[in-house]
């Protein structure tokens, strides 16, 4: 039981670890894509896209060619977003937020109109796609999972995209602390004025960090579908996976390597309702609701220790223009 | 001492439109010198460094460095001939150590390693006598020490020419030392310095040459071992104009504001003012005049209750009781209900007085909004006030109803200015309140606070144009420094009197000690 919560956790947790490393990535550039949870979700429906035609126009399937075209076409979805975001705020200098949040309704509603027209396309009653055979190449694991016991169910048990994704949230931390241009990423949040006159190139590292990001952040909604929801697409069941993955990255200060432990505690507090027995609805609801309690528990103490390295970037969420003195 | 030639202009020129902000300007460092670079504000002096550190590019003449013609069209360009430039505003990232910022954007070969780079870093710390903790974080240091880093900065990029603008105006006089003492370290490793002042002592005490901009335009060049205060003080300010501004007498003076050693301590714990003391009295424009930066927003805006003192009174006469009031730690809305008026012309004009998106009616009522009853604005007053001030002060607008960003400066002063007045103020300050402004428009507000003056208003008048200070006000408060240095009366005193007292510094003269 135990061990089947802490697996049902993780796996709970990728798709915010993925939404939190790529929205840390884009925030340390100093914009605030509140459009995270869009560009999830354009990620998962991209990679569903990709998956059904290539299903479609087989017989059998090619295990490369089944996890590559999802992929590729999940990274392209959520790159394009990434790109609406980066020309909107930093060439335009529009408003991050707004930018942010109408991305989202953009997201969710380009999700909602393929993943309909796929439905009517696969000709099915339910209201869903079923996508098992990638899926199946998706979720493999590790072989040798299974005989390891409870260490292997824990460690062991998930697919290549789980461990991606704390490779990936690894990597970024040593990024931003151990290399030259990683420091420069992080002064052009901080201080964009600085890094122009230290000759960094400002737009340079905003569009790369948030492009990349969003990339980063699109494999979350891949994820969800190709594994957590075995291939499964329905409208509107991602929920509201975006949303956390921004809490988190306020839960994790900014820090992708606190995000993979936090991404964890998010994933299990957001299932544990279903691990408490004689639940009513209602309070299978306010449990939902703790991980962002435990956000603004975060935010509170943060606030109160007032250190300014656990504070977000500076410059966060203004624009940088070099102006005319 | 080599007197090889590190950099020379010739014949600068750099217009802004219509202004001229350098005319004509010839320079000279040689290795192994320290240059200052002497001027009122907006004489053009940051603007001259600006087109030696690539920020701008002159419209006219040549710069040479070490002989040979260079064309610097960016900070880059000019970081590749060895200049660096030192700005009053840091550029430093706050939560970075200061081996961070140091190496920020250099394109170094080999792997990231901020020990290494930081050791190096050392060794140039050591090699010119600065005493700096390079692994500490930006946001906790003073002031000096973030100057410190930049400097480092610059150095650790190779630069042979650095300019700094204005490096003391933030430090104590111990810290200055410390600087001086540095500079001189650089000269003697044949470093060329060009530095921004307007502090005599300081010019006399670290230059080896003194360059003087007035206005623009280039003044001359003396050695400073030639050279003494009463000099530089000739050349920089120039002889007197005249401007004809009407200056009435008022009979019956009595002391209105009392300012009794007021100290007030900046967040950044530097003493802005500094145990200041003055009358202002009804009937008389009272001038200021100082350096820009000297504490006069300051003064002003502890009167008006909006900062906290740390020392001294404000002791308001109130001519309707003649009750006796300490306006000190009173919040704004007691004190403007005694009569006291701030009309405030900060850098940005919008910024205190007026709201530029709203209309002129709308910011008649910033200053009424506690007046009527019930839940609904009373417009009708209000919209009378604003069309009277466009009918009296000649404000163009299309209508009263127009956003006051659309108008101009001009116009944006007097409604702000009308309004004030409007309220029947027994003190009025106004900070620069002609800065910006065409003739017309400038003696429109000579008039009207002449008018105010002669309604027996306490006037006070902070201007940076010495001539108009000597022929619209009373009597004129020298500060400096955030001390007062002088007060002396402004039908017989002189031009050079004042511009002695602007530059005077207590602090500098300690340190000698």
């Amino acid at each position: 039981m135990v061990v089947a919560f802490i697996q049902r956790a993780i796996m709970q947790g990728i798709p915010l670890l993925f939404g939190s490393t790529g929205e840390i990535l884009t925030e340390k550039s100093g914009n605030l894509n509140l459009g995270t949870a869009g560009v999830m979700y354009v990620g998962g429906i991209s990679g569903v896209i990709g998956a059904f035609l290539y299903e479609q126009s087989v017989e059998t399937l090619n295990p490369v060619l089944a996890v590559l075209i999802p992929l590729l076409s999940s990274m392209v979805g959520s790159l394009f977003m990434g790109l609406i975001y980066a020309v909107l705020t930093v060439t335009l200098r529009a408003n991050q937020n707004v930018t942010g949040l109408a991305l989202t309704t953009f997201g969710v509603g380009f999700g909602n109109f393929f993943g309909g027209s796929l439905i009517k396309l696969s000709g099915l009653d339910v209201p869903s796609i079923t996508l098992t055979q990638t899926s199946l190449f998706f979720k493999k694991s590790l072989p040798f999972a299974d005989k390891l016991g409870w260490f292997g169910e824990i460690f062991l048990s998930y697919s290549f995209l789980a461990y991606a994704a704390v490779a990936i949230a690894i990597v970024m931390s040593v990024y931003f602390n151990r290399t030259r241009s990683g420091l420069n990423l992080r002064s052009v949040g901080e201080n964009p004025a600085t890094a122009d006159a230290a000759g960094i190139n400002v737009g340079k590292y905003k569009y790369a960090s948030i492009c990349l990001g969003s990339i980063i952040a699109g494999l979350g909604g891949l994820y969800y579908v190709m594994d957590y929801a075995c291939g499964i697409w329905s409208n509107d069941a991602f929920g509201d996976r975006g949303w956390l993955a921004i809490a988190l990255v306020i839960f994790a200060i900014w820090r992708p390597n606190l995000s993979i432990v936090g991404s964890i505690l998010f994933g299990g507090l957001f299932i544990v309702h279903n691990y408490i027995p004689n639940l009513s609805m209602s309070a299978q609801e306010l449990f939902k609701m703790t991980p962002y309690v435990v956000t603004i528990i975060v935010l509170v103490i943060i606030s109160m220790r007032r250190k300014r390295e656990y504070q977000p970037p500076e410059s966060l969420g203004l624009s940088y223009f070099r102006e005319e003195r | 001492m080599s007197t090889q030639v590190a950099i020379e202009l010739k014949n600068i020129t750099k217009t802004f439109g219509n202004v001229v902000a350098n005319k004509d300007v010839n320079l000279t460092v040689n290795r192994g010198e320290i240059l200052s670079i002497l001027g009122e504000n907006g004489s053009g002096k940051t603007t001259l460094m600006n087109m030696i550190s690539g920020i701008y590019f002159p419209d006219h003449g040549q710069i040479f460095i070490n002989g040979e013609e260079a064309l610097i069209k960016s900070p880059k360009d000019a970081f590749d001939y060895k200049i660096g430039m030192i700005h009053q505003h840091f550029k430093l990232v706050d939560v970075f150590t200061a081996a961070e910022n140091i190496v920020l954007g250099l394109e170094e070969k080999g792997r990231y390693n901020i020990k290494k780079s930081t050791a190096e870093i050392q060794k140039i710390c050591d090699k010119y006598g600065f005493d700096i903790d390079l692994n500490k974080k930006i946001y906790e240091m003073s002031v000096s020490e973030k100057q410190t880093v930049e400097i480092v900065k610059v150095l650790y990029r190779g630069a042979d020419i650095l300019i700094l603008d204005e490096p003391t105006a933030v430090l104590t006089p111990q810290e200055i030392k410390k600087l001086f003492d540095v500079l001189r370290n650089m000269r003697k490793d044949s470093k060329s310095i060009i530095i921004i002042t307007h502090k005599l002592n300081e010019v006399l005490e670290i230059s080896d040459k003194v360059s003087v901009l007035r206005k623009g335009e280039y003044i001359g060049t003396v050695q400073t071992s030639e050279a003494n205060e009463s000099i530089l003080t000739e050349m920089m300010v120039g002889k007197k104009i005249d401007l004809n501004i009407e200056r009435s007498d008022v009979e019956e003076k009595a002391d209105r504001l009392l300012i009794n050693n007021m100290c007030y301590v900046s967040r950044e714990g530097v003493k802005v003012l500094n145990h200041v003391t003055f009358a202002a009295r009804s009937g008389e424009i009272l001038g200021i005049a100082g350096i820009a930066g000297s504490g006069q927003r300051e003064l002003l805006e502890s009167i008006a209750g909006l900062r906290k003192l740390k020392h001294g009174s404000i002791i308001y006469n109130n001519p309707k009781n003649g009750n006796q009031e300490n306006l000190r730690d009173k919040t704004p809305v007691e004190i403007r209900e005694l009569g006291v008026r701030l009309s405030f012309v900060p850098e940005d004009r919008l910024g205190m007085g007026l709201v530029g998106n709203m209309d002129i009616v709308d910011n008649m009522m910033l200053r009424s909004y506690k007046k009527g009853k019930g839940v609904f604005l009373e417009r009708k007053g209000p919209k009378d006030l604003a069309n009277k001030i466009i009918d009296e002060l000649e404000v163009v607008t299309p209508s009263a109803n127009t956003p006051v960003r659309n108008l101009s400066g001009g116009n944006v002063q007097k409604v702000l200015v009308g309004r004030e007045i409007a309220a029947s103020p027994t003190v009025l300050m106004a900070a620069y309140p002609v800065r910006g402004l065409d003739i017309n428009s400038s003696y429109l507000i000579y008039n009207l606070l002449n008018e105010q003056k002669e309604k027996g208003v306490a006037v006070i008048f902070v201007g940076e144009d010495l001539d108009v200070l000597l022929e619209l006000c009373d009597r004129i408060v020298v500060i400096s420094s955030g001390q007062i240095s002088g007060i002396v009366d402004a039908r017989t005193t002189t031009k050079e009197e004042i511009g002695l007292l602007m530059t005077k510094t207590d602090g500098g003269e300690k340190n000698e000690q």
